[in-house]
């Protein structure tokens, strides 16, 4: 018995949104009359940070403390309509919407505010800390709750805005398939080194490297989550995960979480990831989303390292330990490829 | 079918409910009870996000019969907070980010917190152990494991269980 | 272990920037924490009815009787119901945009086309009852022939499973039996190629898994209208489907969600809402209707599995010169979302690589199991796995490093997209460059040079004289191998560029303010536009359209001038039918 180390890359690239467009976002924000912000959406939130993702936009966007801004979805009484969070569309396309709705408060809480301190609104500028201040003078200032007092009870204005975000729907062409498919695009590579043993065929997933594109990032902490939970979710898929062991044979799958097999806490590999940003010329703040590509990469990436280990190719996943020993069988023993690299620059 | 009484303390307060003899935990502190904390998964005891505390001691909810805690202490993690000040595990998973959905997360928090109360120092390995009943389908495990190293490290489980 | 490298397209960014980019806290942090936060079950309400499907225990059978008398009379039960008694029993997702047929019923009326199918749904008084009360419900079936396996339901003769689509197959355009992508002449690029590699690859169907199972509580609220918590993953997507099939206007149903305990793609279908409501409507009471974790883990929607033949065209030096993909989505019994995953895979096609000569024929296949449904990386993850199996191939056949190969063929900034638009934003390369520096997977002085904004367009962003094919036709397998039927000139688009983004606000009329942070690009030198006045002269026959007759009538060519706003799906694919 022995255990064959294996080295495999991957890189692979995602569209950010429903593929031809014709997917609105709509958002509604209104201050109350202390200059506190409430983001209407009808997004939803499972887990990919949709409210921190709306919140932290708008708050940028109208340029008010972090703390002054709360997100209120999914309520379709309150929520104005979007299509919903799939395909990696939440924060482009409802981002970009906050930022519209945004852009329209901000521009009656400046009008305000210009009143209030007698002076041009397109001189004025907000320092995220919760003040309104003539550009070049922070002396002619003016607090965003005294303004948004003053346009509640004294000059009767409401400080509230409407945003949409729509990429048109795009015809397919049937006999070229010519389209205008997503106008956003981040990108991948990931390295993965396994372990492969030539006894029991069990791959083990040593750890992995990888390079993400996301445009901008607009919170380093949730990008970090997504793409950890995901690549762990690509081990999963690369190695354990099927309803149908046999497919297309229907039987023999599993029924519940004793069946079903999934990696444990106990089977994390070490994971390193570098993040780059350019920014999408049409994204929020050019950002993109991480959300759905995060697996991706994976599952080949482990493919190609473990025909790396023992110079079996699994073109069928999961990757099981008995089409590994079948595998190597087949080929007479195990046939390692070159080594590729040394110890990762990472720790 | 006869419902039969049952009481315990649910954190700390005096609690009581009706429940069929083979009434379960879980449906007897969501839907008896309002506890909303510990959450329904499985009903298989294969998930671990209706994990409580029966007298300390680490429980799948959905595999206890209601009628069996009868005067026991029942600890979910609606209860961890002490008032506004959270309990040293939820300020750690909150450093760490190890939440995404946040439906595992009740029951997380609840297996931590029984190995912290007896084991304050855990290995990775120990902590790893302590989880491997809990699901989590978003995180990758990693967060969490830090979150709970870390609140190991800061006393957690020598100054509150 | 995460690493920010801002200094990599550093001049394409302003980083001036008050909170977007910074790592503060989750608004829904706390509620995790401290078991507050509020899913769709934590709500309670009195006289709660729990709801229970009588299921399929057959792949595929006609339903001879159904007998409910003795569940209807079982003790906690308050109503049962069946697919007479849903007003719009036939429903497809899409059909909200309009894509697809009606093809899926909310209860199985005459047959069953997958195990686990819904068939009678109970409504009680505990859930213990419900369950007591599906076990006295009679079904009849006479067993009919199944088919499993994509390519067999594709065969003449294969079993029937969807009378809306009776070749087993995903109707595209109301020609195609399959979506087409056609880029230049593989195979005359097969023919030059110094090497011709093959291979079938199989992505495993996969669970989503929630922690959370999908579910639904609905209660009749004030004004005659019905509260519904709802785990979707699109609010309004899932209030219209429910709408449409209770048949009720849509501001009789308050939705609320919004925080949904995992998703993954696997609650995007509306599983639970529509019946939900029914039994909410028609008892009168709050129903409760959850997935236990093995009608989630069976009966809801899995990722289909893909099958998937990529065929290249590899020179010695390492350039790939033509990609043919031949691809199956397995969508189970019914449409669901498969029909869009395959448009957005052929959008996909060829990966992330700038490939002269592209092609691919990407079906969606009817089968006796669980409709498949979205799931993260819907029409993306499995074809990625493939691709990057195959160029670890390519790779290897060109006696190359894996990762100088990805850079050397990697697409960028300028390249012709094989579905006719230009790459722009591109950053594989730079990507690969990271990942291998990080690792120390060591890479020549060359590939290290390499950058996304240099060595595309020019010659690269030219649009190939396309031969073009009548292959496949609905209703008629014999043309699945045609010849090619005429060619299509260099430059040719047919599709208006309608990519232009409504970005509304601000629409009072007041000027936005100049220090609004919205992200502007700095201006880039682009390559030059083509132009095909200057494209060399096509040796191949101009383009005729439609030279042969196709036994369906072909709807108009897509419009030429720009659409905006609400632009229906028939008007894309031509095929709603109701």
């Amino acid at each position: 018995m022995a255990r064959h180390e294996g080295r495999g890359m991957a890189s692979v690239n995602y569209p950010i949104g429903m593929n031809l467009g014709g997917d609105p976002s709509q958002a509604l924000i209104h201050s109350n009359p202390e200059g506190k912000f409430t983001v209407a959406l009808s997004a939803i939130d499972l887990g990919q940070g949709m409210k921190q993702v709306s919140r932290q936009i708008a708050a940028e966007t109208l340029g008010v403390p972090i703390e002054d801004v709360f997100v209120d979805t999914a309520d379709s009484d309150t929520g104005p309509h979007d299509m919903g969070s799939f395909a990696s569309r939440g924060t482009h396309r409802m981002g970009n919407a906050v930022i519209a709705a945004a852009r329209e408060a901000r521009g009656v809480l400046l009008d305000a505010a210009a009143e209030e301190l007698e002076v041009n609104a397109a001189d004025l500028v907000t320092d995220g800390r919760g003040n309104i201040h003539v550009r070049g003078a922070p002396s002619k200032t003016i607090t965003v709750k005294a303004t948004a007092q003053a346009a509640q009870f004294k000059q009767g204005k409401t400080i509230a805005g409407r945003g949409i975000f729509l990429i048109p729907l795009s015809a397919v062409d049937a006999e070229t398939g010519e389209m205008n498919p997503n106008t956003a695009f981040a990108h991948a590579a990931l390295v993965a080194d396994v372990s492969v043993d030539d006894e029991t065929g069990e791959v083990e997933v040593l750890r992995m490297t990888s390079a993400y594109e996301l445009g901008r990032v607009i919170n380093p902490r949730m990008v970090e989550q997504q793409l950890v939970g995901g690549a762990w979710m690509g081990i999963s898929h690369a190695l354990y995960e099927t309803p149908e062991p046999y497919y297309p044979n229907p039987d023999h799958g599993p029924r519940d979480f004793n069946e079903y097999l999934m990696p444990g806490p106990g089977d994390v590999a070490p994971y390193h990831v570098t993040v780059l940003e350019r920014p999408a010329p049409d994204g929020p703040f050019g950002g993109k989303g991480p959300g759905e590509m995060c697996a991706n990469p994976v599952l080949p990436a482990i493919a190609n390292a473990v025909y790396n280990a023992v110079g079996v190719r699994v073109d069928e996943l999961p990757i099981t330990p008995e089409k590994i020993l079948r595998g190597i069988r087949a080929n007479g023993g195990v046939k390692p490829g070159p080594r590729r690299g040394g110890p990762v620059n990472w720790r | 079918m006869a419902k039969l009484p049952v009481q315990f303390r649910l954190n700390g307060s005096e609690r009581a409910g009706f429940v069929d003899p083979a009434g379960n935990l879980l449906d007897l502190l969501r839907r008896g009870l309002g506890d909303f904390g510990p959450k329904y998964g499985c009903g298989q005891g294969t998930c671990g996000v209706c994990t409580v505390l029966v007298d300390s001691e680490p429980q799948l909810s959905c595999l206890t019969l209601a009628i069996s805690c009868e005067g026991k202490q029942i600890e979910t993690a609606s209860g961890m907070a002490d008032g506004p000040n959270l309990h040293p595990l939820q300020q750690a998973f909150m450093d760490n980010f190890a939440a995404q959905c946040g439906f595992c997360t009740p029951g997380m928090l609840t297996a931590a917190r029984a190995l912290l109360t007896k084991n304050p120092n855990p290995t990775r390995d120990e902590v790893v152990e302590a989880i491997s009943g809990n699901i989590c389908r978003c995180t990758g495990y990693e967060p969490i494991i830090a979150a709970i190293l870390a609140a190991a490290a800061g006393g957690a489980g020598m100054r509150r269980a | 272990m995460l690493e920010m490298r801002k200094e990599i397209f550093a001049d394409e960014r302003d980083d001036n920037l008050n909170v977007v980019g910074k790592g503060v806290q989750r608004q829904d942090m706390p509620g995790h924490v401290t078991a507050r936060t509020r899913f769709f079950d934590d709500h309670a309400f009195d006289g709660l009815l729990h709801l229970k499907l009588v299921r399929s225990p057959h792949h595929h059978a006609r339903i001879r009787s159904i007998d409910v008398s003795a569940a209807e009379r079982a003790p906690g039960v308050k109503r049962v119901l069946r697919g007479a008694d849903v007003p719009v029993n036939k429903n497809t997702l899409l059909s909200l945009i309009n894509f697809g047929k009606d093809d899926e019923p909310t209860l199985a009326v005459d047959k069953v086309r997958y195990k686990g199918e819904p068939v009678v749904a109970i409504l009680a008084d505990s859930e213990a009852e419900a369950l007591a009360a599906r076990k006295l419900v009679r079904v009849e079936y006479d067993l009919l022939p199944t088919v499993f396996d994509v390519e067999e339901a594709l065969k003449p003769g294969a079993p029937v499973v969807n009378e809306t689509y009776p070749g087993n197959y995903f109707e595209y355009h109301q020609r195609f039996d399959h979506q087409k992508l056609r880029f230049g002449d593989v195979e005359a690029a097969f023919a030059r190629a110094d090497h011709v590699i093959e291979h079938r690859y199989q992505m495993s169907p996969i669970e989503h898994a929630p922690t959370e199972t999908n579910g639904t509580i609905a209660a009749p609220d004030q004004n005659g209208r019905y509260l519904v918590h709802s785990c979707a993953q699109g609010l309004f997507f899932s209030l219209d489907t429910t709408a449409k099939i209770v048949n009720v206007p849509s501001n009789q149903l308050h939705f609320v969600g919004g925080t949904v305990g995992g998703g993954f793609g696997g609650k995007v279908d509306s599983l639970t809402e529509p019946l939900t409501v029914l039994g909410a409507m028609l008892t009168g009471r709050p129903v409760r209707y959850v997935l236990d974790r093995e009608e989630e883990m069976l009966y809801g929607s899995p990722r289909g599995a893909e099958r998937i033949y990529v065929k290249d065209g590899l020179m010695r030096d390492g350039r790939i010169v033509a990609r043919y993909i031949r691809s199956y989505f397995d969508a189970g019994a019914y449409t669901r979302l498969s029909s869009y995953a395959a448009i957005k895979c052929t959008a996909h096609v060829p990966g992330p690589y700038s490939i002269p000569n592209v092609a691919s024929d990407i079906y969606v296949a009817y089968t006796n199991r669980c409709p498949s449904t979205a799931m993260r990386g819907f029409g993306v993850t499995a074809v990625d796995f493939a691709l990057e199996c195959q160029m670890d191939r390519l790779a290897e056949a060109a006696n190359m490093d894996p990762v100088e190969f990805r850079i050397l063929n990697a697409y960028r900034d300028g390249d012709m997209k094989p579905h006719r638009r230009v790459a722009k934003n591109t950053a594989l390369v730079e990507c690969v460059q990271v990942a291998a520096e990080k690792a120390n997977w060591p890479i020549s002085e060359q590939a290290r040079r390499a950058s996304s904004l240099t060595g595309g367009g020019g010659e690269r962003a030219q649009i190939p004289a396309t031969p073009l094919d009548e292959r496949g036709q609905i209703g008629r397998p014999d043309t699945r191998n045609g010849p090619a039927t005429q060619t299509l000139p260099a430059g040719t688009t047919r599709i208006p560029l309608s990519k232009q983004p409504v970005f509304e606000g601000a629409r009072d009329g007041k000027p936005a303010p100049v220090q609004v942070p919205r992200y502007e690009a700095p201006p880039r030198q682009n390559p030059p536009p083509y132009d095909p006045a200057i494209a060399p002269p096509s040796l191949q026959p101009a383009y005729q359209p439609a030279a042969s007759a196709p036994p369906l009538p072909i709807p108009p060519a897509a419009p030429a001038q720009p659409q905006h706003g609400a632009v229906r799906f028939s008007s894309v694919f031509g095929t709603r039918r109701r």
